[in-house]
């Protein structure tokens, strides 16, 4: 188990390596320094001595990947590449083109989107899985049928417009939470009120279909047939039985999603004015600070990589016959 | 479900109600906390978060937002008083320059520029004028500072200025005036202003220079954010002479410095400051100039988060500047003079809110949540009416609830620039002057303004905008080649004049005869994601199909559109200008040849190259407001109106809408320290935001009795399944 | 004039071949035949084929560029028209006389009015009269393809014309013949009604530059479809090629596979796609002369587009496909094929292909109304497609500024939710309705 952590976790050096190279050539395909130091420098009075002067002293001024100046080992080290990377690779994020620390914003930043977040995950889940229950228990029947297809409904709407259609009805025109905003600690409670119910909402179609897929699949085993020839109830079997053996691979699916959580949500955040990690990256995005990119990037990929590893380390612990070797 | 749990459930869903039911009559949707509800605090919002409030290199009016309320440079603009006027803020008097011929022999007043070597500026600040509370000025009983040679222990306890226990101040002196000047030239702020200061004031160049070589020797020494003593290298053009008299020398005769000396970048800074802020370690905790200001001014920074709010709270040090006691005919019938002599600041605490979508910051606005609406976009719409004597007034809805508007043209211009440098819509030739003109007769800047700004702007008749000396308004001032005065008002061209112009400048119907087909111009634009861009592009399409010119955009990221012009890769491009002071020359020296954009690197960004204009703008820029000035700006305008290097776009209007427990204000296009005199009723808003918010309860009712009836017939299908089973 | 092809209509006639061919292919394939025999029994898959249909027809139409006096516009353009070119000057409402704005308007006297303009392209008719107008012509167009539908079926099933019309009225026939004849009335009477009132009004209103709404939202079907269908078209090379041979062959091919899979997926997907599109963009900005006019370049940022999301779904089909090749590896058939020498190659096109065929056509079925969707979230990030070409997305983006409007401009998102919503409701029950009838196992 403990040899297998430490393999995944070497696994994902070269996989780390990979990403960076891409984030990289994609980004500096895009942008040239020159680009960006204008684009942070403002707009009056730009001269090509200030922008020369904001390449070196964020670094910028080093060729991209291969240095034809230097020779050996520092032809690779030399480079913007190496000296930008290498420093995330120790976890140090390092400063943002604008000048601020990004480790720090970071931390900052990943408490609201966990504030909306988790509970979309989790309520959500609580609900689609009700949902789903339901329309196992009744199955075939039009109670099934009409969720189903209301499910397929809910599906077909467009998040935005959740989100858009949301706002304007709970915010403007009932008036029952603030259109927008965020304050800290319990005070968050009316900011995250609105959009988790949107999330929550936004996800019902899609999760409980699929969850009642996994449900219907485990009623159709043999376990759950002798449980019922063998008289017990409907309700008790499904209790006791289905939803037990239905939740692993719910759970380890959700596993690998819960790192995720931290990366926070795009448009829910920029929406509702949340300084979230999701508004974070988009600004980055908009205002091309690499670095920031760069760093959100990496840390998503550690992210997703840690999503993988839990996933394997929790079917062995949910399913003893399963051994990772 | 177990039988057992019913009771609880009920009971829990109860309570639950009861909750909701209690608080039926408060505002659920007030997004601050119930304790200010009655604090004399202002809400305000920012849409972007600031790149830096190191006066030093702050350039933009979202900064200038936050500065100047925490900066003062030794002038400012009066509040009341129009056309815009210079008074003194810690300064005695606004400086009048000595001029001093190359001998160093003192010229008499208004000499020829030709032979001004040099002029002098003395500036006397007052006494008595103390610094904010800051960590920087905090000293031990011995006379030591105490915080500035932190151990890296201490530094990682710190994260924001707040966790500095001890706080200091001192008494402003004219050396920290100097100081701030000479860090315009610090080689690692960037300032960029530094290379017009170059050119401006004496000796600042090869400081620079030197500036530059010390800086890079102290950073082989300590890599870290190392601290550069300014003081230690002296400015020739700009020394203080005692504690609190400081002297600027210029090359030659530059009378808009004046303005400059308005402007946050001639803010004072103290050097302990300085060295506080340049410790290892800090940096890295964004505890830096760009982050935490340090001033005298009425508010300070307290809490800076750009990530969501930014507050301004009262400086206690502030030395008590005075509401004005003169201003404007009528200003006081309107009540402006209501607090003459009053002690400024009258709102104790200022909280900036971070917001990045128009529908929001709106509603919130209507909801009583914001003070002011600061939308700039055309979210208020139809909250505006014209009446008849078409005079802007607020809709019904918006007068009940006692909203009031204000209005001012703001001292800019928008236009769409032709690249004098192309071989088509450029250059000095007949034909391209036909071409460029019947463009600017097509290209409908009253719709436009009617479409995307709703009326909040004035179709530009060249380059001036109202309110800056040498504008001329009513018939004198139209641009011929565009307009017609009819009826008493201008009226533009008709699109058939313009398409006889377009014959002779040897398009018929807007077909290239070398080619046969259309004429294909292209448009650069800039990608600012706003939803409206497309609309704006299409318009812009519009608008030349009409001449039978296709129009080519080609929307490109900011920092590239940028690259295009200053290469000169272009041919029609939008931009805009604002003024740094009022003053004609600020906007004529625009289309001055020698700071061209492609040749010299300068703001000229149509390349528009006329010796005759040259030579006029020259003339004009040295002297005062008089009559010969007016006419020598009207005699460059002819010449302009008539080469048609632009199309003369539009000047925005300012449209601002204040709640009625506001105290009258007046909008103000230059200063942005103005946030000093606002004043509010907070017992009054917060009565308002109750009656507005009263929350609308029943469609959450409904939704649960519906959710509770759906609930029905899977009850009804249970009971049938378990009964059917036995 | 004459006729353009566009990068993206190449695609489309690429498509529609292949599609074509799939179905002939399938259609003299037992085995193939089966499952298309229980979706045509489907109602809800067959009601919603139908409504696809039509969207379908739209796109098509849309896709055949002709030019003249160097304007391009499409079949679908001429057949509407005026409906594209009939602009006003801003906001109007659905079915308004009057803009939506008021207006200074100067007298002869030179007095100023503030009023609301009328629209210029509307004319006051009857709009109950157009309703019956629209009825009886639908009813006789619709009387007209029934009959001669039903002439087909009857030719197919061998049987007489009126023993079908029997069946299908009553009900009986397998395939739901009867709902599909009352579904097509209702799109004809639709399309009908549409047709005779959108000469008369702006059904849907206009938006901020006097544009149609209702124009607007019929040439953001295109862009949906093409959105939908190119990008799996796309990821298709990819993820089969990539898959299969991966779990076919094992060893480093699979780790190599592996690991290119991780990687890409392990990017935020939004940055990838940012990225591939401003990097496009960059390009047209420094090579204009390759894209001479605005449409050509609108469509090669809709393709680019539809590549990049290709590019970052195909993953997940190939993780799922690598799996099942395993599985497939270990079957009897195929240790048989081996040990009688067939090739390798053979084996993966003969034998492991077609067995994961229904895979490839569920994931592409059921991606699809998830890359429509995608759109219009992209759009509001900034990284869609081009602000001019006519998509949902852009709608739904343009409606943030216009919901903060007072009083309200509601209609252009109204009309992109109506016609997106329903286009991804038919797309997902359609897909549902491929997949239980190619995979009855899961139901």
């Amino acid at each position: 188990m403990f040899n297998y952590i430490i393999r995944r976790v070497l696994y994902a050096i070269p996989i780390l390596i990979g990403v960076n190279v891409l984030t990289f050539a994609l980004f500096f395909m895009v942008n040239s320094p020159d680009d960006m130091a204008r684009a942070h420098l403002g707009t009056k009075h730009i001269t090509p001595q200030a922008v020369a002067q904001w390449k070196t002293q964020h670094g910028y001024d080093k060729p991209l990947f291969l240095n034809p100046d230097n020779t050996g080992i520092n032809m690779f080290t030399d480079t913007l590449f190496y000296t930008k990377s290498l420093s995330l690779f120790l976890f140090d994020f390092g400063v943002s083109d604008a000048g601020r620390d990004i480790g720090h914003d970071i931390k900052q930043r990943m408490w609201p989107s966990l504030a909306i977040a988790l509970p979309v995950l989790f309520i959500g889940l609580l609900v689609n899985i009700t949902f789903a229950m339901l329309m196992a228990f009744f199955r075939a029947s039009y109670i099934d049928v009409s969720g189903v297809i209301l499910c397929v409904v809910l599906m077909s709407i467009s998040s935005l417009f959740y989100i858009i259609s949301g706002q304007f009805l709970i915010g403007k025109i009932l008036r029952l939470v603030p259109i927008s905003g965020y304050d800290t600690g319990w005070h968050a409670f009316k900011f995250v009120l609105l959009p988790v119910v949107i999330g929550i909402v936004g996800g019902i179609g899609a999760g409980s279909r699929w969850y009642r897929t996994i449900f219907l699949e485990e009623m159709g085993k043999d376990y759950v047939r002798t449980a019922r020839a063998k008289g017990l109830a409907e309700v008790k079997v499904l209790f006791k039985h289905v939803l037990k053996n239905a939740l692993i691979p719910i759970l380890t699916g959700i596993v690998a999603v819960i790192p995720l959580l931290f990366l926070g949500s795009l448009i829910l955040e920029s929406f509702f004015g949340i300084p979230g990690l999701g508004s974070y990256t988009i600004d980055a995005i908009q205002q091309q600070d690499f670095a920031i990119v760069r760093a959100m990037v990496f840390l998503g990929t550690i992210l997703y990589i840690m999503g993988l590893i839990m996933t394997d380390i929790s079917y062995t612990v949910v399913d003893p016959r399963i051994r990772i070797s | 479900m177990n039988k057992y749990y019913l009771p609880h459930i009920l009971s829990l869903s109860l309570g639950i109600m009861l909750f909701i039911a209690g608080c039926q009559n408060q505002a659920q949707n007030n997004p601050y906390r119930q304790q200010d509800k009655q604090a004399n605090i202002r809400y305000a919002t920012f849409t972007e978060r600031p790149r830096t409030l190191d006066p030093a290199r702050s350039y933009s009016s979202n900064e200038y937002t936050f500065i100047s309320q925490i900066y003062e440079p030794p002038l400012q603009y009066h509040y009341l008083l129009r056309p815009y006027q210079l008074v003194p803020l810690t300064a005695q008097a606004v400086p009048k320059p000595i001029y001093l011929n190359k001998a160093g022999k003192q010229l008499p007043a208004d000499p020829p520029a030709k032979d001004v070597a040099y002029s002098v500026y003395t500036i006397k600040i007052k006494p008595g004028i103390y610094y904010q509370p800051h960590p920087a000025l905090a000293k031990d009983k011995k006379n030591h500072y105490i915080y500035h040679n932190l151990s890296s222990r201490q530094v990682r306890t710190i994260n924001t200025l707040g966790d500095f226990t001890k706080t200091g101040s001192r008494e402003l002196t004219a050396a920290d005036y100097v100081y701030q000047i000479k860090r315009l030239a610090h080689p690692a702020l960037n300032s960029p202003i530094a290379s017009l200061m170059s050119r401006r004031i004496v000796g600042f160049k090869t400081f620079k220079q030197e500036l530059a070589k010390a800086y890079k020797q102290l950073k082989q020494r300590q890599p870290d954010n190392p601290f550069l003593d300014l003081r230690q290298h002296p400015l020739v053009g700009v020394k203080a002479i005692d504690r609190y008299t400081y002297q600027i020398t210029l090359k030659g005769k530059y009378p808009q410095f004046v303005y400059w000396l308005a402007m946050p970048f001639f803010a004072p800074m103290p050097w302990e400051a300085d060295r506080f802020y340049s410790q290892p370690g800090l940096k890295q905790n964004n505890i830096t100039f760009d982050w935490f200001p340090i001033g005298t001014g009425p508010y300070m920074l307290t809490k800076n988060n750009p990530n969501r709010q930014m507050v301004l709270a009262k400086n206690p040090n502030f030395h008590g500047e005075k509401y004005p006691s003169e201003g404007e005919a009528g200003d006081k019938a309107k009540g402006l003079l209501q607090d003459a002599g009053k002690k400024l600041p009258f709102v104790s605490k200022v909280i900036f809110l971070l917001e990045k979508e128009s529908l929001p910051t709106w509603n919130k606005f209507l909801q009583g949540y914001y003070d002011q609406s600061a939308i700039s976009s055309d979210s208020f719409d139809q909250a505006i009416q014209v009446d008849h004597s078409g005079k802007m007034e607020l809709t019904p809805e918006l007068k009940a609830k006692g909203i009031r508007l204000y209005s001012s043209v703001e001292p800019s211009i928008y236009y769409l620039g032709f690249n004098m440098l192309d071989n088509i819509v450029g250059g000095n030739s007949e034909r391209a002057r036909k071409l460029r003109q019947a463009i600017a007769i097509a290209l409908d800047y009253e719709e436009f303004i009617s479409i995307f700004l709703n009326g909040r702007g004035i179709p530009a008749q060249g380059l001036l905008p109202p309110g800056i000396f040498g504008y001329v308004p009513g018939k004198a001032g139209v641009n011929p080649y565009v307009y017609r005065w009819l009826h008493g008002r201008a009226q533009r061209k008709s699109i058939d004049e313009a398409k006889k112009l377009l014959a002779q400048a040897g398009y018929p119907n807007g077909i290239n005869p070398k080619t046969g087909k259309p004429l294909i111009l292209h448009y650069d634009a800039v990608i600012t994601g706003d939803p409206n861009e497309k609309a704006r592009f299409a318009w812009m399409r519009k608008q030349l199909a009409k001449l039978g010119i296709q129009l080519d955009v080609r929307a490109t990221q900011y920092n590239r559109f940028q690259q295009k012009i200053r290469t000169g890769n272009t041919q029609l491009f939008s931009w805009g200008w604002h003024a740094d002071y009022p003053d004609p020359e600020n906007f004529l020296f625009l289309l001055y040849g020698p700071n061209s954009k492609v040749k010299h690197g300068g703001e000229n960004h149509t390349n528009y190259y006329n010796k005759e204009y040259d030579k006029l703008f020259d003339q004009m820029k040295n002297m005062p407001n008089n009559p010969e000035r007016a006419q020598l700006i009207q005699r460059m305008m002819a010449i302009i109106q008539r080469d048609t290097p632009l199309v003369w776009g539009y000047h925005p209007k300012l449209f601002q809408l204040s709640h009625s427990w506001n105290r009258i204000s007046k909008p103000h296009g230059m200063a942005n320290n103005t946030l000093k005199y606002a004043k509010l009723d907070p017992k009054l808003r917060a009565q308002l935001r109750t009656t507005w918010n009263k929350p609308v309860w029943w469609p959450v009712w409904l939704l649960i009795i519906l959710c509770v009836v759906a609930l029905i017939p899977v009850i009804i299908k249970y009971w049938y399944h378990e009964y059917h089973r036995k | 004039m004459h006729l353009v092809v566009l990068w993206t209509d190449l695609l489309v006639y690429i498509l529609v071949i292949s599609i074509i061919g799939f179905m002939f292919w399938s259609s003299r394939h037992e085995h193939w035949r089966a499952p298309w025999r229980r979706l045509a029994r489907s109602k809800l898959g067959m009601v919603s084929l139908m409504i696809l249909l039509v969207y379908v027809a739209i796109g098509l139409l849309d896709s055949v560029h002709l030019q003249s006096n160097g304007r391009i516009r499409s079949a679908f353009d001429l057949l509407v028209s005026p409906l594209g070119v009939h602009h006003e000057q801003t906001y109007s409402a659905p079915f308004a006389k009057r803009l939506y704005n008021k207006k200074t308007v100067f007298l002869t006297d030179g007095q100023q009015q503030r009023i609301y303009p009328q629209l210029k392209h509307v004319n006051t008719v009857n709009i109950g009269l157009q309703v019956g107008i629209a009825a009886i012509e639908s009813i006789a167009i619709w009387a007209i393809i029934l009959a001669l539908a039903m002439l087909i079926v009857a030719r197919i099933n061998k049987q007489t014309y009126v023993h079908t019309l029997n069946r299908v009225i009553r009900g009986q026939a397998q395939v739901p013949w009867r709902l599909l004849s009352i579904e097509l009335f209702i799109i004809v009477f639709l399309i009908m009604l549409a047709v005779n009132l959108a000469s008369h009004y702006h059904i849907f209103g206009t938006d901020k530059v006097g544009q149609d709404v209702f124009y607007e939202t019929l040439k953001s079907i295109r862009t949906g479809l093409l959105i939908g269908t190119l990008a799996t078209l796309v990821m298709l090379p990819f993820a089969i090629g990539f898959g299969i041979t991966a779990g076919y062959f094992g060893g480093i091919i699979d780790d190599i596979v592996q690991y290119i899979y991780t990687t890409l997926s392990s990017i935020p997907a939004v940055l990838l796609i940012a990225a591939a599109v401003l990097s496009l963009q960059i390009y047209i900005a420094n090579h204009p002369q390759v894209f001479p006019t605005v449409t050509e370049r609108a469509d090669i940022r809709l393709l680019a587009l539809c590549v990049i999301l290709g590019v970052t779904s195909w993953t997940i089909l190939c993780r799922l496909l690598r799996g099942e090749t395993f599985k497939l590896r270990e079957m009897d058939y195929i240790q048989a094929a081996q040990a009688l020498g067939t090739s390798r190659i053979k084996i993966l096109f003969k034998h492991v292909l077609p067995n994961v065929m229904h895979i490839i056509l569920i994931s592409v079925v059921l991606d699809f109304s998830g890359l429509v969707l995608a759109e219009a979230v992209l759009s509001y990030v900034g990284v869609g497609v081009d602000p001019v070409t006519m998509s949902w997305g852009n709608m739904i983006n343009a409606a943030r500024l216009e919901l903060a409007r007072e009083p309200v401009v509601w209609w252009p998102l109204l009309a992109a939710f109506i016609f997106m919503f329903i286009f991804v409701l038919a797309a997902n029950l359609l897909a549902d309705a491929v997949r239980d009838a190619l995979d009855p196992r899961i139901r």
